[in-house]
Formats: C-alpha cells, structure tokens, sequence
C-alpha cells in the first residue's frame, strides 16, 4: 500500500470533515444559535440604553463567542474517537500533528467562519458604529482559529473522559483571556477612533504561535489520552 | 553522586531517603520563618507611607512568588516525566499542583486583605491580582484533570501536557492583563541598579522567601511519600514497610 503525500492527506482529511459536517447541518447551526442567544440575553439583562449597549458590546459578542466556541469543541475528536478513527490516525504514516491540524482547520471552516457572518448583525443590534463592526469581523476572523487551537490541545486531553464538558472548560477557558483581551480592545479603540495596529499585530501573533505550537501538544495529549 | 541520582529516582530508595530529609527540612524552615516574622514584624522599621499595615508584604509577597515558583516545578517535572519517563518526577509534578494552588490562594487573600486599607476596596482588577487569579483557575484546571482520569499514570502524563501549555501561556496571559490595566505598585525588590527598599524590610523578606522555599520542599516530600505508597501498594516492600509498622 502506498501512503499518500502529506498534503494530500491533510486536504483528504479536511474534505473528509467539511463533508462529513455538511452532511449534518443542523449541528452546524447549534454553536451560531447559541452565539446569538446569548447575545440578545445582555440587553434583556442590563437593558436597553443604546449607549450603553455600545460601550458593552465588544466584551458581549467576544465572550459570547468565546463561549459559543468553547462549546461547539467537543465535537472535534468526538465522533472519530466513538468510531475508532482517532486510533487509525495515531498509527497512520502521517505525522499525527499535520492530521490534527487538517481536523481542526475543518473544525474551525465549520463553526468558526459562520460566527463572522452573524456578528456584524450582533454589532447592529447592540448599537456598534460601522467603524467597530469592521474591526469586529477581523478580530473574529484572526481569533477564533487561535480558540480553536487552544481548545483543540483542551478537547484531546479530556476526549476519553465521561464529564469532560466542565473540565474542558475550565482547562480551556483561562487559555482564552489573551485572545478575549486584545480583540475586544482592538474593537473598543476603533469605536473610539483610535489605532489598532498593536491589537492586530498581537492577535496575529498568537495567531501564528498556536498554529505552530498548538497541533504538537494535541497530537502528544491524543497519544497519551488513547494509550 | 551519580549513583545517588540513580537511587533517588527507584520509589523504595527515595521514600527512605525523602523520609530522612523531611526533619531536617521542616526544622530549617521552622527557625528561617520564625526569624524572619521576627525581623518582619518588630524589628522592620513600618512603611513611611503605609505604617504598619504593609507589613502583610513578608507573607504576600514570598507566596506570591512561591505560586509562579511551583507552577515552573510542575511543568519541569511533568516535562522530565514524559521525556524520560521517570516515576518520581510524575510523583513530583503532581503533590506540586496543591502546594501551589494554596500559595496562589494565599497570595490571593493576603493581597486583598492588603488592598482593603490601600486601595478602598477588598477586589480591584489590577493586572497582578487579576493574572494571580487566572494562574489559580490554571491549578485548578490541573488538579481537576488528575482527579478526573481513572488510570494514575495516564493521568500524571496529561496533566504534565497541560502544565507545560500553561507554562507557555502564563507569560502572555500576565503580558496580556498588565497591558490590560494596571493599579498595582512597580516591582521594588527585582528593580535594576540599588532596590528602591530599605536594606531592613528586604531582609525578611528574603528570608521569608527561603523559608516558604523550604516550607513547600517539606510538604512536597511529604505528600510524594504518600503518593509513592498509593501508586506502589503492590510492591514487595511497601508490604514488608506496612507489616514491620
């Protein structure tokens, strides 16, 4: 048997998932439900003064979506660690970490890149500037691969674990405050008309940094939770 | 030397040895601390700004650096376990994960019962506070992962990953918090050139620092020789220790 080139195996991978997610749309559909949600919960909450919904709304939609793709993780490994395929990629030719990349790079086309298309909608019903909202949606675009792949290293240490929702949210969720800091300040000062840059370079640093880092330690906790 | 390494590292020689050390430890550290609240508490000069009430630094600041101290351990240990697949240094990491989240925890508590009088307020979210904050959320996380997974030493090589993800991240985080906002007084003691400290507060509060050092090697020796026994249960000689005893 011959074994496929590797970066023909990483996009048979990422077809394979995309598929396999389009196959079950509805299960797309829940994470953006719920980003939404949670959203319109703050107005009721703290009401309706539009003033105050502007100041607040970058910190509500960077933590809704932080909370929205916290939850939507345990589907990464989930299906493939019941069926067994999780094991077939541990003992695959193919390095494991470039396999763990494909799946969550597929993880985040299916629930990260339709949070940006809901949230300048999110951004009009709290009352955020256009200014903002643009900046809004490159936060999102450059910080939600990074929740991903922090969430991913969470998701494989915790995957053979009966409870492992609580747990992976509080291994996951500390791991988020960098992201959640520099991105709902990037849209705060664009609100107030100051330069970003530094917020950008920052997220993109870290964006960077996990995509290095992050598919090597899933791949070292993956072996370690399966052995 | 190198043989004594090499013992240090099999369970059954380093309960023996670890057992014998512990006296000698915790005496150390009894005599550093009681010298050292000595100094802190009447020999140190109070504060030309803060009086008396500073003085709750000689506890607050030792845990708070022995909280970042433990952590680093943690991740080492955790990193030597998995490399080298070396027991004892699994052991190591975990007895580390609670020392080190009450350090955090103290720290935590002495800083607010500090801040009351100083800054009018019981909680501020002052970068340090704040990154000492998530850095016990991070035990937590730790401790959380070791009790939830069934099998022990699978269970001590997951958490050893997730200490050193946390190990790169801490200095984000904190990076990340203090650039987020920031209340909390300048460093005095690291400063470069002369600390900006009078020579008779800085001494306890080294000294402090070397006995809270001294306090958590104690403890964890302490708390390795029970995990030792737990993991060991069925070895020969832990049966002939329980049955002497």
């Amino acid at each position: 048997m011959n074994t496929p080139s590797l970066s023909r195996a990483f996009a048979l991978l990422l077809w394979r998932d995309l598929l396999l997610a389009y196959r079950r749309r509805t299960e797309m559909i829940n994470p953006l439900l719920f980003f939404v949600l949670v959203t319109t919960l703050f107005p009721l909450g703290i009401g309706a003064d539009p003033a105050l919904l502007r100041q607040v709304a970058p910190g509500i939609i960077w933590v809704a979506a932080l909370l929205a793709a916290m939850l939507s993780l345990d589907s990464v490994f989930r299906s493939d660690f019941e069926d067994g395929s999780l094991e077939q990629f541990l003992i695959s030719a193919q390095p494991l970490s470039i396999l763990v990349l494909a799946k969550v790079v597929a993880h985040w086309l299916i629930t990260g890149l339709p949070l940006l298309i809901v949230a300048p909608l999110l951004g009009l019903l709290l009352d955020l500037p256009a200014a903002s909202i643009s900046t809004l949606l490159v936060t999102l675009a450059l910080g939600t691969p990074v929740l991903s792949m922090i969430g991913a290293i969470g998701v494989a240490l915790t995957v053979g674990l009966h409870r492992g929702g609580v747990i992976l949210s509080l291994l996951v969720l500390p791991l988020y405050i960098p992201v959640l800091i520099f991105a709902a300040n990037a849209v705060e000062s664009a609100g107030a008309g100051l330069p970003i840059v530094a917020h950008l370079s920052l997220l993109t640093a870290l964006l960077v940094l996990s995509t290095s880092l992050s598919p090597l330690a899933t791949a070292a906790a993956l072996k370690i939770s399966l052995s | 030397m190198l043989r004594f390494f090499h013992q240090l590292g099999s369970p059954k020689h380093f309960y023996r040895i670890a057992g014998r050390w512990i006296p000698w430890l915790a005496a150390a550290c009894a005599a550093l601390m009681l010298i050292g609240l000595y100094q802190g508490m009447v020999v140190a000069p109070p504060d030309y700004q803060q009086g008396d009430s500073y003085r709750i630094m000689f506890i607050h600041v030792p845990s708070a650096w022995m909280s970042l101290f433990i952590y680093i351990v943690m991740a080492v240990a955790g990193a030597i376990g998995l490399i080298w697949h070396m027991k004892l240094a699994e052991v190591i990491a975990i007895s580390s994960a609670p020392i080190g989240a009450s350090f955090t925890f103290l720290a935590l508590v002495t800083g607010s019962i500090w801040g009351k009088p100083m800054w009018g307020a019981w909680w501020v979210w002052d970068a340090r506070l704040t990154s000492e904050l998530i850095l016990l959320f991070l035990y937590l996380g730790v401790m959380a992962l070791y009790s939830a997974v069934e099998d022990k030493r699978t269970a001590a090589r997951a958490t050893a990953i997730l200490a050193i993800v946390g190990v790169v991240n801490i200095p984000i985080i904190h990076y990340s918090v203090e650039w987020w906002n920031t209340l909390h007084q300048g460093p005095t003691v690291t400063k470069f050139g002369a600390p900006s400290i009078d020579l008779r507060m800085l001494i306890p509060l080294l000294v402090m620092a070397v006995a809270f050092k001294l306090f958590y090697a104690t403890v964890v020796l302490m708390r390795a020789r029970v995990e030792v026994l737990q993991r060991e249960r069925n070895a020969q000689w832990v049966r002939e220790l329980v049955d002497i005893s």
